[in-house]
């Protein structure tokens, strides 16, 4: 049988090779660029800071914000700009995967705004984002539980692979983007397009924790990197 | 005894794990699980007796009682003033917080700290992280009417003042300027060298991390190669082993600020 081969040449549980910079916006309280293989995302995080508009203010706890959004030019066809159904879901999705981490508790009535942009889109933009969010919420030194590593993983031909490019996106019977916190064992976005066995899916799901443990110990050095000298 | 995972002075991010021992108790921005202490913040490991805790490395302003802050009125009330303090919530200077008698049937609440006037207060009371009172009573707190005004990060500040505030104090007489340094980050600079003064502080907020900041300082504001502290050239075993106790970013260090700016006012 002729070995299987992805179509980048990677091994079907090899990362696309992953770039994370922290403090890339000097303006931000914690910033973050985190690119797999051709995916790139930048988050910047504002606060804990007043809550506006008041009228979401939380009196016990704070409140996060995301906002995920593509740039125009993230992909080969102009996205417009601005909110639109797919990138509100995602911003919902996002913050749900980071919450469970986040102490938000430890600072009522306040706001924690967490920005996303997808400078280049080529697949899995809702996981590098998350994995740029969670550092980024790091570098501004907002307690948290865990870091967040995320990473989504399919099934092609009889193979479970991680990391789906964009072009394996095209040709997978299934895609499930996983978030995980590592030292919790927690998984924290789940999500599936395709279909899948039970069986199979449970595979899937394992090829993209192992992938996130990978992940989470790249967050945690580059962290390293920008704050040890 | 357990053995550390991080030791003490190593850098921890959020979910480290720093030690597995029920012997140890956890402190400031650590959490226990189980049987392990980890880190909530991304900061350095600090072990005093039996408690841990991280000393944050970054992060916004979170207001503390009896930090002496620097901030801007924003509103005038009819009892009191909305002060922006560069943190989350803006505190209130009540009226019972001035030092002197204020008769509100006569006076103009804007005359005595009109809006957009930058005052050097002492936090005397936070509730619920919410609602912060600010207190003139301090001998040390003063409006500005000159200088400028320059933002640094929070957490940096310790290092800004050095152990028993050495360095602030090397800055203060090798450029002649009158500082005042507020615990949230806002630092205000009155004198003739204050050019100089905040490329100092620019250098100190890029370079907390590295050795040797204190004679680069010194060097920078046209000082002598041996500064105030002494102790930086007495090599000894014991003297590096006080510097890496007093180095870490220490909150009694910054209240220390405190003693040594009261001394410099009388």
């Amino acid at each position: 049988m002729k070995e299987f081969k992805r179509e980048d040449g990677r091994k079907v549980d090899e990362l696309r090779p992953v770039v994370i910079k922290v403090g890339v916006i000097e303006q931000a309280d914690g910033s973050a660029l985190v690119s797999m293989g051709k995916t790139t995302a930048i988050a910047a995080v504002y606060g804990p800071r007043s809550m506006h508009p008041k009228h979401k203010q939380v009196s016990d706890r704070a409140v996060l914000q995301t906002f995920y959004l593509m740039a125009p030019f993230s992909t080969n066809e102009r996205v417009r700009p601005g909110p639109s159904r797919r990138s509100q879901e995602i911003s919902k999705v996002t913050r749900e995967a980071l919450e469970p981490a986040v102490f938000l508790d430890e600072f009522p009535k306040t706001g924690i705004d967490v920005f996303i942009d997808i400078i280049q889109a080529d697949a899995g933009t809702r996981t590098a984002g998350i994995n740029a969010a969670s550092v980024a919420l790091a570098d501004a030194g907002i307690p948290m539980r865990d870091l967040v590593a995320a990473v989504a993983a399919g099934r092609i031909e009889e193979h479970f692979v991680l990391d789906l490019g964009g072009k394996e996106e095209e040709v997978t019977k299934c895609d499930i983007p996983v978030a995980y916190m590592p030292r919790k064992k927690q998984i924290t976005l789940l999500q599936m397009d395709g279909d899948l066995s039970p069986e199979e899916t449970k595979e899937v799901i394992k090829t993209a924790i192992k992938g996130c443990e990978i992940l989470y110990e790249k967050q945690k050095q580059a962290l390293r990197e920008k704050w040890v000298r | 005894m357990a053995e550390f995972i991080k030791k003490e002075r190593d850098f921890v991010v959020p979910g480290d794990e720093i030690i597995s021992s029920m012997d140890y108790l956890p402190g400031r921005n650590c959490l226990r699980e189980g049987n392990s202490i980890y880190a909530k913040r991304l900061g350095i490991v600090n072990v005093d007796g039996r408690v841990i805790s991280v000393i944050p490395l970054t992060g916004v302003y979170f207001p503390r009682v009896g930090d002496m802050v620097i901030g801007e009125v924003e509103d005038v009330q009819s009892n009191g003033w909305v002060v922006n303090i560069n943190s989350a919530h803006s505190a209130y200077l009540p009226l019972s917080g001035v030092r002197e008698f204020i008769d509100t049937s006569k006076t103009d609440l804007s005359r005595v700290y009109g809006v957009g006037e930058v005052i050097y207060a002492n936090i005397n009371s936070v509730v619920s992280g919410n609602s912060i009172h600010l207190s003139m009573q301090d001998p040390r707190c003063r409006k500005f009417r000159s200088g400028r005004i320059v933002k640094m990060n929070p957490s940096k500040i310790p290092r800004l003042i050095g152990r028993q505030g050495s360095m602030i104090m090397m800055i203060k007489d090798l450029t002649g300027c009158r500082i005042n340094v507020g615990q949230n980050g806002i630092i205000c600079i009155e004198g003739e060298k204050e050019d100089l003064v905040i490329k100092a502080i620019e250098i100190i907020e890029h370079e907390s991390q590295s050795e040797g900041l204190t004679d680069k300082i010194s060097l920078l504001l046209g000082g002598s190669n041996k500064p105030h502290a002494p102790e930086t050239h007495k090599e000894t075993q014991e003297e590096i082993q006080a510097e890496k106790e007093q180095e870490i970013f220490d909150e009694q260090e910054a209240e220390s600020e405190g003693d040594f700016d009261r001394k410099s006012n009388d």
